[in-house]
């Protein structure tokens, strides 16, 4: 099987976009990535879209419809906050199985603002507030909760996440703030679910990201390697049955067995990772994420963080671009977002939060319900 | 409309002559314990093995969050809490008789379930419902 590159990639800055369409903004980051790789839309064999908002809407063909109906395949994919993921992931297996030699993944999403998830069950009464809370900050925060309990991770320890994530993104000028939240800010701001406050929940922005992958062929062809990314793994799961999962979605075990999947499809291990994007939804998140991804082991997460080893300039810098927490989540463009971000440190091109040095990266998402894909990247020369 | 309250999930039941219950479906073939009624098991894969298991009143708290911010109209504070209830089964719903604050829940606390009024919520046709609830099992009912 041929390799396949990451031979342009880009994403739009993470913002608030009323006035514009789900095809509109979609568009904006696929000539973006085009332009970043040179080539035109009429040069793409296939094109593989993530979005969720409007998961039966066709997006994928309305992009093609604003910047140039070619007439090629187009694949509309919906998969929780994994979506954009699944698209990109979508997008590499056509090419590892040689049907195509470009083609571009875009993902994209157009947000409200305010709670997610709660809302759900048609039948008889509301349920929110009366059997528990089904609110995405809710579950994170019983997620988060359940380390508390098994290793004493402190209020305090979460919050840092927060803070580490919001400082990044000063040096972001595509993530949607460049805010500091020093801790005393983060731990006094509006409770929203304890152990999550206001500023330890993601941002709902509106927001694209897109790539063009190119077999290893057609990228030499097109002198294109000097900049390439290749995809060292790309590996998708499912949540595999679990006690208490019909009442606590489970993040950790598909997360583990993903990472454990993607080191092994590219023959690395999780000291060979120079940097890290992965799913910050929620500040509790990420600290589980550390362990379920090998970057310390179990029990160590709150050290980890306590210690600056996750920050710019630490052993193994996580969530550099700001992270969902502050440069914002856009369900179906986060996937790839975080896959341009990777890229970026991988080209040295990401200035002054360049990783430096970076030559492996990895990019993790969940969606619940549950899906996570995590890729392996490596600078190509 | 019902004359009397109606339950506020498929897996609360009210028996005409006795009190109401949780009901789990338990895989005879691996013993996993799911809420509501199903054919298949979803840890094995087993078809047509499920029976009907009545879940314990009793349980430990497993994991909370302590809501603050919620839908127009839902009271907050309150605690939503993960319980797992003695015997097998895990149920989620709202701990009450504690105060909601990190210091007075601790993991691991005995739990009772108790059954009443769905917080006065109504459907559209008027019915009441009623629901389950967590408390401290060393708390007055």
């Amino acid at each position: 099987m041929t390799d396949a590159y990451v031979v342009g990639v880009d994403m739009i800055k993470f913002g608030r976009f009323p006035d514009k369409t789900v095809p509109q903004i979609g568009a904006e980051a696929t000539h973006l990535a085009l332009d970043d790789s040179g080539l035109t839309i009429q040069d793409m064999e296939a094109l593989y879209c993530g979005n969720l908002g409007q998961a039966s809407g066709m997006v994928g063909q309305r992009i093609l419809q604003e910047i140039g109906q070619t007439g090629i395949p187009v694949v509309n994919v919906s998969n929780a906050c994994a979506t954009g993921a699944t698209a990109f992931r979508e997008a590499w297996a056509s090419v590892k199985a040689g049907l195509y030699d470009l083609v571009i993944a875009v993902g994209v999403e157009q947000m409200g603002r305010g709670l997610l998830g709660g809302a759900g069950g048609s039948k008889g009464i509301s349920k929110e507030g009366l059997l528990g809370s089904g609110t995405m900050p809710s579950v994170f925060a019983e997620a988060g909760m359940e380390h508390a309990r098994n290793y004493g991770t402190t209020f305090e320890q979460f919050a840092k996440v927060s803070v580490k994530n919001h400082h990044h993104s000063t040096m972001n000028a595509k993530a949607m703030y460049q805010i500091e939240t020093p801790l005393e800010t983060v731990m006094n701001a509006e409770m929203i679910s304890y152990p999550n406050t206001k500023l330890m929940c993601s941002v709902n922005v509106d927001g694209s990201a897109a790539a063009v992958i190119a077999s290893e062929k057609k990228a030499k062809e097109l002198g294109l390697m000097s900049r390439a990314v290749k995809i060292r793994a790309s590996i998708l799961t499912s949540d595999p049955w679990q006690e208490r999962d019909l009442v606590m979605p489970d993040v950790n075990t598909c997360t583990r067995r993903a990472a454990a999947a993607a080191y092994e499809m590219a023959g690395l291990g999780a000291e060979d990772i120079d940097l890290v994007e992965l799913h910050d939804c929620f500040a509790t998140a990420e600290i589980l994420h550390y362990e379920n991804l090998g970057l310390c082991d179990d029990g160590e997460a709150g050290r980890m963080i306590d210690d600056g080893e996750v920050a710019l300039g630490g052993k193994v810098p996580v969530n550099v671009s700001g992270g969902l927490l502050s440069k914002g989540h856009p369900l179906g463009a986060t996937g790839i977002a975080n896959i341009y971000e990777v890229s970026t440190h991988l080209r040295g091109e990401a200035g002054q939060r360049q990783v430096e040095g970076a030559r492996i990266g990895l990019t993790h998402v969940i969606g619940l319900g549950s899906a996570c894909g995590i890729h392996i990247l490596e600078k190509a020369s | 409309m019902s004359d009397s309250p109606l339950p506020a999930v498929d897996y609360l039941k009210i028996p005409d002559d006795g009190d109401p219950y949780l009901e789990g479906y338990k895989c005879s073939s691996c013993e996993a314990i799911f809420l509501g009624e199903r054919a298949n098991c979803s840890k094995c894969g087993e078809r047509d093995q499920m029976e009907a298991v009545t879940l314990a009143n009793s349980g430990t708290l497993y994991a909370y969050s302590i809501v603050h911010r919620s839908f127009p109209g839902i009271d907050v504070p309150y605690i939503s809490a993960i319980v797992d209830l003695d015997g097998g089964g895990t149920v989620k719903g709202n701990l009450i008789n504690v105060d909601p604050e990190p210091e007075k829940i601790e993991f691991g606390m005995p739990i009772e379930v108790v059954y009443d009024d769905a917080l006065g919520r109504k459907d559209g046709e008027g019915n009441s419902y009623l629901s389950y609830f967590f408390q401290p099992s060393n708390a007055a009912s």
